[in-house]
Parts: structure tokens; sequence; C-alpha cells
């Protein structure tokens, strides 16, 4: 059989999701943005909640999250996005509300907000989109950074004594009560991309349920930041970020409910 | 005859946005205004209009609280005292610059600093010259009664949408700590979605099929588009300060000087106004309720009938660089001003009068 | 059952990341010797050997592969 013979509309298995827009995405050829966006936009479409959906985006390099997916979005001040978040919820309860956030936004000038908005167990899903750099502004140290790790403000690699350690945010999360669901996920090859997918939409129906929040973090690359090409920026970050920032549930409050 | 009841300043702003319909309060405790969000906890509107109140974790976090309910069209305000306007100047500016609506209450406290929890007019310049970064104006409205707190909320809300743009209601610690008799108005339901949809078609509540995606942002990384951006603000700013001036004016009419003053202070200047007219001398008093749009023709009309003006505030000479701009030399201009929570008495304002314009 | 499939690819919207390439397990992407408009050597069809199983359109940051697949 020819190929032209299966090119026919009946036999497409995979598409760019509808709600994915014809923009050219700003990110860096292989940034994980893309995928994560992709996700995102496939979950809302599946689950029927275009007219539902409320997406805030951050400071960074997804600060123009709001060209890709087509949805009603805000677009926050640096960190501040779940203060916008909470808000929209509590004024809007039958809406599903995101925030989509980089590692400097939510683990460091953001640290309040999101913590207070996992206390106060606000109804919403935050993508955490952890590579461990801060990309936009050239590739500066995060507080996600690894030891060790060069970037363009710890030259000779992060030191704990002069820089601190890395902070594993999305741990400290899942303490609080407030917190209904908390993974860590990837999205470098089909399989880890189809349950980060399964996750997002966990995320998206928990937050109908008035449980809590769900957290999601995805153990990205930034190749461009971490001067390596995107193929070999996948291998590094499973050989050294995982080690780190290991994949899986955290915390699900409906499982340990379950399990009781 | 309508209602009247005995309010604290403060508490006047809470009930007011109860009973004007206002969607979402976020706040977070300073001193003196912790009563309006003490008062608003107290009246539990979730129960009865649906009124979202929520104490934030800080001043950050309750003006970008603010940002995102104001982006869904909703009425939604929050209040705060100098330091904790300082930290929300940020979240300010990014409101000014998305063009939305909101309504931010500054009860005046002394500073730099911590400074002091006394009243002061010392944010009159962070208020309407900007406070935080860009090219920017909120409209300022400035109360001098518990009255005018309990009225200033509607309006403020009125010219916030009109304008798509953040208005400080700009108190100091006095008007929100005294408590006067308060006429309440009937009450204002809380606007629908379907009304929302009209006033806000703007706004990010989810894309239904058939219409763009919203979307709210201050972000533009063009120099054109964003300056055809700033533009457009001056052609809004230009507007609001043609249509929007408001003051009110005391024995002004056949004065020879006049005070010019706002808030408590215009108050103490009657009185003191009433002090030097009992010894002959015709004073009158200039009170800009606006001082964003500038009552600046009304103050140049007085200016070339009377011998001079003097700017009284409770700071050390703000508002007197305004003042200096719209009389441009048309009179002599003087200043006094106490600081530090230090509150003038009007025998004080009398002597300063007679100084500057050597009587006596 | 076996499948036969193709991809067809958004040229002018890849970016040439090869992440599709390294997810094939067909080893039937390749990246072309020509660029597109924006410079990239984009990702094409080496061979035949495709079953469409999705992969390379599901880990493709760009959305820029459309996946075909019949029974055969």
């Amino acid at each position: 059989m020819e190929s032209t013979d299966i090119k026919r509309p009946e036999n497409i298995v995979y598409r760019k999701p509808a709600l994915i827009t014809d923009t050219t995405m700003h990110y860096c050829p292989g940034c994980s943005h893309g995928t994560v966006h992709k996700l995102i936009a496939e979950v809302i479409d599946e689950m029927g909640i275009q007219d539902r959906t409320v997406g805030i985006s951050p400071v960074g390099c997804s600060v123009f999250a709001y060209n890709y997916i087509d949805i009603d979005w805000q677009e926050a001040a640096h960190g501040r996005a779940p203060a916008l978040a909470t808000a929209v919820k509590r004024l809007c309860p039958d809406k599903f509300v995101f925030t989509y956030q980089g590692d400097g936004d939510l683990a460091s000038i953001g640290a309040a907000e999101i913590i207070h908005a996992c206390s106060r167990g606000e109804n919403i899903v935050v993508i955490f989109i952890n590579n461990g750099i801060y990309g936009m502004t050239g590739g500066q140290m995060a507080p996600t950074t690894l030891l060790g790790m060069k970037t363009s403000t710890t030259p000779y690699g992060r030191d704990a004594k002069l820089n601190g350690f890395p902070l594993k945010i999305t741990e400290m999360l899942a303490e609080l009560d407030g917190t209904a669901f908390i993974t860590r996920q990837a999205v470098h090859t089909p399989a880890a991309v189809r349950k980060a997918k399964n996750a997002i939409r966990k995320g998206f129906e928990y937050s109908s349920r008035n449980i809590g929040l769900s957290f999601i973090e995805i153990v990205s690359t930034c190749n461009s930041g971490w001067k390596l090409s995107p193929v070999e920026a996948n291998r590094w970050m499973v050989e050294n970020m995982f080690a780190k920032y290991p994949l899986g549930d955290i915390k699900d409050v409906l499982k340990e409910d379950a399990g009781k | 005859m309508a209602e009247k009841i005995l309010l604290k300043g403060n508490e006047a702003i809470a009930i007011s946005a109860i009973r004007n319909g206002v969607d979402g309060f976020f706040g977070y405790p300073i001193t003196p205004q912790s009563e309006v969000m003490e008062t608003l906890m107290k009246e539990k509107p979730w129960e009865t209009t649906g009124m979202v109140v929520l104490q934030a974790e800080s001043e950050v976090a309750s003006i970008n609280m603010v940002y995102g309910g104001a982006c869904c069209g909703k009425k939604v305000m929050t209040s705060s005292s100098s330091p904790g306007i300082s930290l929300m100047s940020e979240g300010i500016s990014y409101i000014a610059g998305a063009e939305l609506p909101c309504v931010v209450v500054d009860v005046m406290r002394g500073g730099p600093g911590l400074g002091t929890i006394q009243p002061s007019q010392s944010d009159y310049s962070q208020s309407v010259k900007g406070g935080g970064h860009g090219d920017y104006h909120c409209i300022v409205i400035a109360p001098a009664s518990a009255q005018d707190m309990y009225d200033f909320v509607d309006w403020g809300f009125e010219l916030a949408f009109k304008y798509r743009n953040p208005v400080i209601i700009l108190a100091d610690g006095i008007i929100g700590q005294l408590m006067e008799k308060v006429e309440i108005h009937p009450v204002k339901p809380r606007r629908t979605d379907a009304e929302i949809l009209a006033v806000a078609p703007w706004a990010t509540t989810g894309k239904p099929a058939g219409r763009e995606r919203n979307i709210i942002t201050s972000l533009s990384l063009e120099a054109n588009t964003q300056e055809a951006f700033n533009r457009k603000l001056l052609a809004k700013y230009d507007a609001i300060r043609e249509n929007e001036v408001k003051f009110s004016e005391y024995l002004t009419e056949d004065a020879e000087y006049i005070f010019v003053a706002f808030g408590c202070s215009s108050r103490i200047c009657e009185a003191a106004t009433d002090m030097l007219r009992e010894e002959g001398i015709r004073a009158g008093v200039l009170r800009p309720i606006t001082l964003y749009p500038f009552p600046e023709k009304e103050i140049a009309r007085l200016a070339s009938k009377v011998k001079s003006m003097m700017s009284i505030e409770l700071n050390l000479g703000q508002m007197v660089e305004d003042v200096r701009l719209a009389v441009n030399g048309r009179c002599p201009v003087g200043f006094y001003g106490r600081q530090g929570g230090n509150v003038y008495t009007p025998e004080e304002i009398a002597d300063a009068f007679r100084k500057f314009n050597n009587l006596k | 059952m076996a499948f036969k499939g193709t991809i067809e690819i958004d040229i002018q919207r890849c970016k040439g990341c090869s992440v599709c390439i390294e997810n094939c397990p067909n080893k039937c992407i390749r990246l072309s010797r020509k660029v597109n408009g924006k410079g990239y050597r984009y990702a094409e069809l080496a061979n035949d050997d495709c079953i469409g199983c999705a992969g390379c359109a599901v880990v493709c940051p760009d959305s820029v592969i459309t996946v075909y697949r019949v029974k055969i």
C-alpha cells in the first residue's frame, strides 16, 4: 500500500490538537513547553471545557502561552499566578482554572503565592515546568538548579555554600493539607507523554470536585540554557534531573481515602 | 426618609461594598484600616449577596487576586495603608497596563518606611503621580467623611468600569477611624453573568464557540505596539481630565485668600476659614475631591482673582506642586503641613496663614 | 494484526529538533537536506517502515506531525 493511499482523513490517528492555534511557537527547538501545551489543549478539548476554562500564564518563557492554546487567558505578574487563579476560581466556582508556571516563577519569586494557594486548598490546577534554569532571561540559576550545574550566574557550577541547595518544592507542597493531587512527570518519550497527559486530566477532574489543589510538575529540558542539543538534553535530564526529581505520584487524596 | 446609621469610615467602606454589589474583596491586615476586612468578615456577605471575602497572605497576593478577579469583569477591591500600598504598586501597574477596573482604598498613615500608624496624607504623590512603574495614572478620589467613604465605593466602581482603570480611594487615618452618621442607599444587587458580559465583553471567563479568545495582558515586546498603547492610555487620561474633575468650595465666591486642601485637611481648613472670617479676613476653601484628575482649571480661575493661595497638607508639601502648576504665577502660593501623624488645629492653620500673608 | 502508517509533516512549522527521530521505533524519520523558511532542516520520512504508532507526533513539541494508520 502506498503512503498516498493511507493519507486519508479517515486514517488519521494523531494530529495537531484542535485547541492549539496555528501560531508558530516562539520556543527553542525541542523545548518541553510545546509538548505540555499540547497536552493541556488535548485535555481541555477532550473534557469539552473550553468555554469554562481560564488559563493564567506566568512571566518567563511561557509568558506567551496565551498565543498557543485557544482559551481565555490572563497574564500574571512574575510569580503571582496562583493569586489570580485563587480569585478567579472563588469568584467563578464553575470554571476550570489553571496556572502554568516555570521554576523561577513558582519556586522563587512566587514561593509565597503557591504555598498559600496550596495551603488554602484552592480548587485549581497548577502546571509546574521544572527545567532547573531561567530560560527567558538567558539561562540563570533557578531555585531548582542542580548542584554542580553550570548556568550564567553559576558559571563554575552551583555550589551549595555559595548558592544554597536545589529546592524540592513539590515534595514541600505535598505536606500541605490543602493539596489533593501532587505528581511529577516528564514528556521526553511517548510513554512519559501519555502518563503526563493522564496526570493533567486527573488534575482538571479533581479541580471540579472541590477536594483541593492539583499540582503537576513536569521535569523538562531547556536545551538552549543547558547548551545541549534537544536530544542530548533529554538524555541529560534522564541521567541527572530524575535522580534529584524522581518521577511518579507523590500524593493522591482519593487513592489514599480508597485505601482506608 | 433614607436610613442613617453610625459608622466608622473604614466600616462604611465595608458596608458600602456589600450594599453596592461588589463581587470580591481581597485584603491583608494593616493599621489603620483593618476594620474594613474585619467588618466584612463579621457581616458574612457570602451568605447574602454571594460576595467573596478573602484574607490573602500578603498585600502582593491581595492586589493580584484583585487583578485576577478584575480580569473576569467582576467588581473587586482591596484596602490597605501606605506600606501595603507600596507592596501593591507592582500589581496596580499591571492592572493599569491591562486596562482593568478595580478599587483600591488607601487609608494613609505616616511614612516613609514603617513610619507611624497615625493619620497622614503623604501618599499623595505615590497615588497621583503613579507609584508603580511605567506611564500610567490611577483615578484618585479623596473622601473627607464617613459618608464619602460610603459613597465613593460605588462612584469608584462607576469610574473604574467607565474607563477600565484602577481607582484609588485616598483616605487617611482620621477619615478611616472617625465615626459619623452615614446615609444608607438602597441595595444594588451584584451583576449577573449576562450583565457582566454586557459591561465587560473583554472578560476572561471561558471562551464560548463563536468568539475569539480573550487575552488580558500588559505585555508587548514590539516598540510601536507599545507606543500606540501608551498613546491610547494618554487619550483615556485626557478624557478623564476633561470629564471627571470634581471639587467642592467653601466661601470662595467673595474670597481674597484660598486654602487648597483635600480629605480631613479640607474640614480643618473650613474651621480655620470660619475663624479668619470672624476677624474680617475673607478666606475660602477649595477642596479637590478628585486628586487625579486635579481641578487645575478651577484653581487657575480662582488664582486670577485672589491675593494668595495656601496648600494645607499632612505631609512635607506634595499637592502644593500641582497647585503651583495650576496657579502658574497668577498669585503667590504658600504651604503649611504637619507630619509624622501629627494633625494641625484650625488655630495653627490660621497662624500659618497670617504669617504667610504678612497679616498682623 | 499488522499496521501500516505514514506521517505528514508541517515543514514550515518544524524546527528540526529531532526528538521525533530519537523516539521512532522503526527509525523511519530523518532530517532533510533542505531547510525551511526559518532555516531549519526539517523532519521527513526516511523509508517505508512507518507503522503509524504516533510516537513521533506525541513527543513533537510543535505539533507538526499528522499520523495516518491502516490495518493490513
